[in-house]
């Protein structure tokens, strides 16, 4: 260690250069997390394996089901359902674990002595996840077109607005989601409610239409119900504009709870 | 530019930071720091030194009391803050999984102006670290990635908590001698220590910190000065306390005795330990084990925390027999 070249920082203090701006220190942060993504063997199994695999569980699920009479495809079952999955376990698992082991290792603790914001910590950390997310959905997509006849979306929009909203919505969740966690190997279990009750009551494996009504009517308020709902009524172009507004609303809310779930339960630094 | 805008680039009053348990760490501390000094808040672990930085550092608003870091309310005016302070936390706060030039241009594209990360591992001597992941660094190695982060936006206030905590003797000369650097180029600098040769050495001023508050402040000379010297030795065979000279004349102002060690206290070191040696001379006795010390650090900071305790268990018994 050599104290022999500090004189010259001070004697440049004058104005500051470069001064960051939100947007460069997210980056700088998500590029870092991407790395950590990378290295991360636990992250990319459970965030590009698993979801390009268990579609194909539900395709074989699917031969046994009458998809006719609920208007469906196979390709129309299986494309939300890969979404679903993507956003469940690429975003929303990986980031349950991305906050609670930055958490533990003091990560978020140091860069709140920084010039980054709160929210811009959580932004920059959930990048690289959501990103991967949202690319696995368009391969996925791509994938059903060219494997399963799916035909062009009829009403795309849907589609884009469910996918956008999933992927918010998850990363929020998974905030929230992580001030409950303790450690990073509670990170493995704490997820496991909401991907259970999505797997079942989402829509993914067993599509709401074929579902009593009294069940469906509550499976239609679960968080990725509005999100497999909005895709695959984007495909279909079976949803009227009443059910792809209370879609769309049950989404949001559950987007605008999780926030508020952050807000009030985020935990910076771990329990003393 | 500004050079004279604050004079106390930190001002904090009676600060105050209770935890969620209803746990008082900070009990109402006030000190405050001029530009380009080195200020040193010392004390045994527990006694809130961290605690109260952490509310400098702007990671919690107090319980009660104010904060100003350059003029600004560190908790709720971050943005004005930030880009000016550098800080290094008690405990390490990086990915492990990152190499240390990872981890550095990171933090470079966090902060206002950086330097390049080359050159602050380069001020740290880390530079032959750069492509190792940050779990594999020793601890004193991570305290000086540490450093080279706060030191990367060339910050006017730096926090160090505990700089030099499982540094080698040669890192924390170092650590000592790049601190001194920066506090002669004009960065202030405020760190804690439970080392009281760190604060000798470094603060141009200091407060002991004992329980959540204050115990005194001053410069280290001050501080000292605070605390009388002190004068050990065996006593003779034979020889009993009564036989000493009288210990009044001599300038003593207070004796204790265990076995035959005895430990007298003085504000006249001069006048005590000539009197006493005259004495044995006379006598012709040797005094072994005889150790002559005028007041340090040390025993100003052992003497507060022990006054400071005796203090506390009289006015408990106090109250129990209320």
């Amino acid at each position: 260690m050599s104290a022999t070249n500090t004189g010259a920082p001070a004697a440049a203090r004058a104005p500051k250069a470069a001064a960051t701006t939100p947007m460069s220190r997210m980056t700088a942060l998500a590029r870092a997390e991407l790395t950590l993504l990378g290295r991360s063997k636990g992250a990319l199994v459970a965030g590009l394996f698993v979801p390009l695999v268990l579609p194909v569980s539900v395709r074989s699920a699917a031969e046994e089901m009458d998809l006719g009479e609920a208007g469906l495809t196979i390709g129309t079952l299986v494309l939300p359902a890969a979404i679903g999955f993507s956003l469940l376990f690429a975003v929303y698992s990986t980031l349950v674990g991305v906050f609670v082991v930055r958490r533990e290792e003091l990560v978020l603790k140091r860069l709140r002595t920084g010039e980054l914001r709160d929210a811009e910590i959580l932004a920059g950390s959930a990048m690289p996840a959501v990103a991967t997310g949202l690319l696995q959905c368009l391969l996925l997509t791509a994938g059903c077109a060219v494997l399963l006849d799916l035909d062009a979306p009829s009403a795309p929009h849907l589609a884009v607005l469910g996918l956008l909203l999933g992927l918010v919505m998850c990363a929020a969740l998974a905030a929230a989601t992580s001030g409950f966690t303790r450690t990073g190997e509670s990170a493995q279990v704490t997820p496991m409610p909401l991907l259970l009750v999505s797997m079942i009551g989402s829509g993914m494996f067993v599509p709401l239409e074929l579902l009593p009504d009294k069940v469906a009517s509550v499976c239609e308020l679960l968080p990725l119900t509005p999100v497999v709902t909005l895709v695959r009524g984007g495909w279909t172009g079976d949803l009227s504009a009443s059910e792809a507004l209370g879609a769309l609303a049950t989404a949001v809310a559950w987007t605008a709870f999780a926030v508020f779930a952050v807000r009030r339960w985020f935990r910076w630094e771990p329990r003393h | 530019m500004e050079a004279n805008e604050h004079e106390h680039v930190i001002e904090v009053t009676d600060l105050r930071r209770v935890y969620g348990g209803g746990f008082e760490a900070v009990r109402g501390v006030t000190f405050s720091v001029r530009r380009g000094e080195i200020f040193a808040l010392l004390g045994t672990n527990g006694a809130g030194k961290t605690s109260t930085v952490e509310l400098l550092e702007g990671l919690a608003a107090p319980a009660g009391g104010r904060v100003r870091v350059l003029g600004h309310d560190p908790y709720t005016d971050r943005a004005a803050v930030r880009p000016r302070t550098g800080v290094m936390l008690q405990e390490g706060g990086f990915p492990s999984e990152l190499t240390v030039a990872e981890t550095a241009r990171m933090w470079a594209g966090c902060v206002s102006g950086a330097r390049p990360p080359a050159e602050v591992l380069a001020l740290v001597g880390l530079e032959s670290k750069a492509g190792v992941r940050v779990k594999q660094l020793s601890g004193g190695q991570r305290r000086r990635l540490d450093l080279a982060l706060a030191l990367l936006g060339d910050p006017e206030v730096l926090f160090l908590d505990e700089p030099t905590t499982g540094l080698d003797a040669e890192g924390r000369r170092d650590t000592w001698e790049l601190v001194s650097t920066l506090r002669d180029a004009g960065t202030t600098v405020l760190l804690t220590t439970h080392y009281l040769e760190e604060a000798e050495q470094l603060a141009d001023r200091l407060a002991i910190m004992h329980d959540g508050r204050i115990a005194t402040t001053g410069t280290p000379a001050e501080v000292t000065a605070t605390q009388p010297s002190r004068i050990t030795f065996e006593l003779p065979e034979g020889y009993f306390v009564g036989d000493l000279p009288p210990l009044a004349e001599l300038g003593v102002t207070g004796h204790e005795t265990d076995g035959r060690t005895v430990r007298l206290r003085t504000r006249e070191l001069q006048r005590a330990a000539t009197g006493l040696l005259v004495w044995a001379e006379r006598a012709r006795v040797e005094l072994h084990r005889l150790d002559v010390r005028s007041a340090s650090l040390e025993e100003a900071f052992l003497g507060i925390a022990k006054e400071v305790s005796a203090a506390e268990t009289a006015h408990t018994r106090k109250e129990y027999a209320a």
